[in-house]
């Protein structure tokens, strides 16, 4: 395996990577099913009002929690609203709320990681001890304080998301730094006169950035997972804007009568997740076997 | 060894005070006033400015921000949590009540997500490749990708409402009825235990197909060893040590977990606890749950470092 595994590696840095890169992860058929579902995910989260059957808002008392039928495929909620275009416009929200917040975590992450790692010491010190702490407590329960503290609504569910996520990217970050800059081109830049912030930059940030990538890909799906979990709960995303986690709590009030409410929107989360999962875990795969097991 | 315990003993107890700071900082800077730590929303309302002022005065808040925390802090030494507006009740007296519902269902799930977990990953790959391995890696992927409240859901639907096999929520104690215990605890524990089991698994697959191609694996197959001798004497040992530092993430799961299952399977515990303090912005108890959950995941983490050092030498003078 290990010897198996470095050939790969020499030869993605060898032959500037992306061609190899792409082999590795079309090369098996479930990276490809992954890359599929997500293309498919920010497709219609973008396009939402043109792919959506109905108005995802439009109430309809007449017509509350049908079975699915030929005009609603997935049925409709107890205020009537079409579940196919509340799914659909769903995926904006998790969407949005996926990639701004992982956006949040990775910028704060990575630069906490870069400071803490280049300047080792003290400042790397406190900094990690700042991260531990925040390591400690379970990420979704962060998540949720800060979200219940800051009040609920898409913008609050971003920036507590993005603070819960943090820690994993400093942590990753610092120690990437802390080997990174060991190398003599590092020493080199400095004898050259570069000083800290064009080492920083231009030197350790571009070298350390494969690992944070493949982080960052994973995280998408665990920050929609969280997202769906805050929603869940009444303290995320508030109605009437559509969210999957929401939609499942809806649906679990009628259980009985009309499951598909609760299971419809769950199958979805469960898919945009696999797939960041599944596509993240290729593209780490491609790009480092070694990182295997400690991403 | 022991420099290794004092130095790791030490970190923990930073880290702690750095999680209390947090705690304490976050509370009261965020929007909305401390002295609403201490009122009703109702008191809120009714009462003048003169009578906020003279509450801000008795309970301390007008104090230097320093000089509260180790007010707060003391407090915690001296088992004063504060009060829960919602309950009416001491933060402590709740916390005893709920911790053990929480663990419960906790250490359960612990056992299971760890036990079967390691089980699935060693099979797997030690049958690399073949269809166990190819259905095992789908299953710890989607255990990893299910929203568990959901999963929850699915549970009642099915065992409960479809099926009639079991009890679709609600908890009793082990010590008034340990049958309808156990039976009421089945969903939500496999719930829980989902994801910690999925990452485990995965973990432990990818650590057992690095040990299983080691020369010392190699020369225990050519003397002829049996394969259960291999894997278990041999391989086991090394291949586990990576999974060790698992332990604390699980737990982390699991606690993060029961804030969903037990607002689910309508469970008394800490995590609906924690829900219902969220909810109605009963911050005494927001303050307590987070601590004590950090509290409870910085001391198995050390635990798990100092296991990780017993069993790998390397770590201890690394």
């Amino acid at each position: 395996m290990t010897q198996e595994s470095n050939v790969i590696t020499l030869g993605a840095t060898t032959r500037t990577g992306q061609s190899h890169i792409l082999r590795v992860m079309l090369g098996r058929k479930v990276v490809i099913f992954g890359l599929v579902v997500i293309l498919a995910f920010i497709i219609v989260a973008i396009f939402a009002p043109l792919i959506a059957p109905y108005d995802p808002y439009a109430q309809n008392l007449n017509a509350t929690r049908q079975q699915p039928s030929a005009a609603h495929w997935l049925g409709t909620d107890a205020l009537g609203r079409d579940t196919v275009s509340r799914i659909i416009f769903g995926a904006r929200t998790s969407l949005l709320v996926g990639v701004v917040s992982v956006g949040i975590a990775a910028i704060l992450g990575i630069w906490l990681g870069l400071i803490a790692g280049y300047f080792g010491g003290w400042t790397n010190n406190i900094i990690m001890r700042f991260i531990d702490a925040l390591m400690a407590v379970p990420m979704i329960l962060l998540a949720l304080v800060l979200a219940a503290l800051l009040g609920g609504g898409l913008k609050n569910v971003v920036i507590a998301i993005g603070i819960a996520l943090t820690s994993l990217y400093a942590r990753l970050m610092c120690s990437q730094v802390l080997s990174t800059k060991e190398n003599d081109y590092v020493t080199a830049a400095r004898s050259l006169g570069a000083g800290n912030w064009r080492i920083m930059v231009r030197h350790l940030l571009p070298n350390c950035l494969p690992p944070i990538i493949v982080l960052i890909t994973l995280q998408l799906g665990t920050a929609i997972l969280a997202e769906a979990g805050l929603s869940f709960l009444g303290i995320g995303i508030q109605p009437p804007q559509a969210s999957w986690g929401a939609m499942v709590n809806d649906g679990y009030k009628y259980l009985l009568t009309t499951p598909i409410l609760s299971f419809a929107p769950g199958v979805a989360i469960m898919l945009v997740v696999f797939s960041f999962n599944i596509v993240g875990d290729g593209l780490r795969d491609a790009l480092d076997p070694r990182l295997r097991g400690t991403l | 060894m022991a420099t290794y315990i004092v130095r790791r003993l030490i970190l923990a107890l930073i880290v702690l005070i750095i999680i209390t700071l947090l705690i304490f900082l976050v509370i009261r800077f965020l929007p909305g006033d401390p002295i609403y730590l201490y009122m009703s929303r109702q008191e809120q309302q009714t009462l003048t400015l003169e009578q906020v002022e003279a509450a801000r005065h008795e309970f301390g808040l007008d104090k230097p921000i320093v000089v509260q925390y180790f007010d707060w802090i003391n407090g915690i030494f001296h088992g004063n949590l504060g009060e829960s507006l919602f309950y009416s009740e001491s933060v402590g007296a709740l916390l005893k009540r709920r911790f053990p519902v929480t663990l419960n269902l906790g250490i359960p799930a612990f056992i299971i997500g760890s036990v079967l977990g390691t089980a699935a990953g060693v099979l797997s790959a030690l049958r690399r490749g073949k269809a166990l391995d190819s259905l095992m890696a789908v299953f710890s992927y989607m255990g990893i990708a299910v929203p568990i409240f959901w999963l929850g859901i699915l549970f009642i639907y099915v065992f409960g409402l479809k099926l009639h096999l079991l009890p679709m929520f609600g908890y009793t104690s082990p010590t008034v009825n340990l049958i309808q215990n156990i039976k009421q605890l089945i969903l939500p524990v496999v719930c829980l235990a989902v994801t910690p089991l999925a990452s485990i698994a995965r973990q432990s697959r990818s650590s057992m197909l690095e040990i299983i191609r080691q020369d010392y694996i190699r020369t225990a197959w050519s003397k002829g060893l049996r394969e259960r001798n291999v894997v278990m004497r041999h391989a086991l040992k090394n291949g586990l040590i990576p999974v060790v530092t698992l332990m604390g993430i699980s737990l982390s799961y699991i606690l993060g977990g029961s804030v969903f299952i037990e607002t689910v399977f309508s469970i008394p515990g800490l995590g609906a606890l924690s829900v219902q303090a969220l909810l109605s912005k009963d911050y005494a108890i927001i303050q307590a749950v987070t601590l004590l959950m950090a509290a409870i995941i910085v001391g198995i983490n050390l635990l798990v470092d100092l296991t990780y050092g017993w069993l790998d030498p390397r770590i201890r003078y690394g």
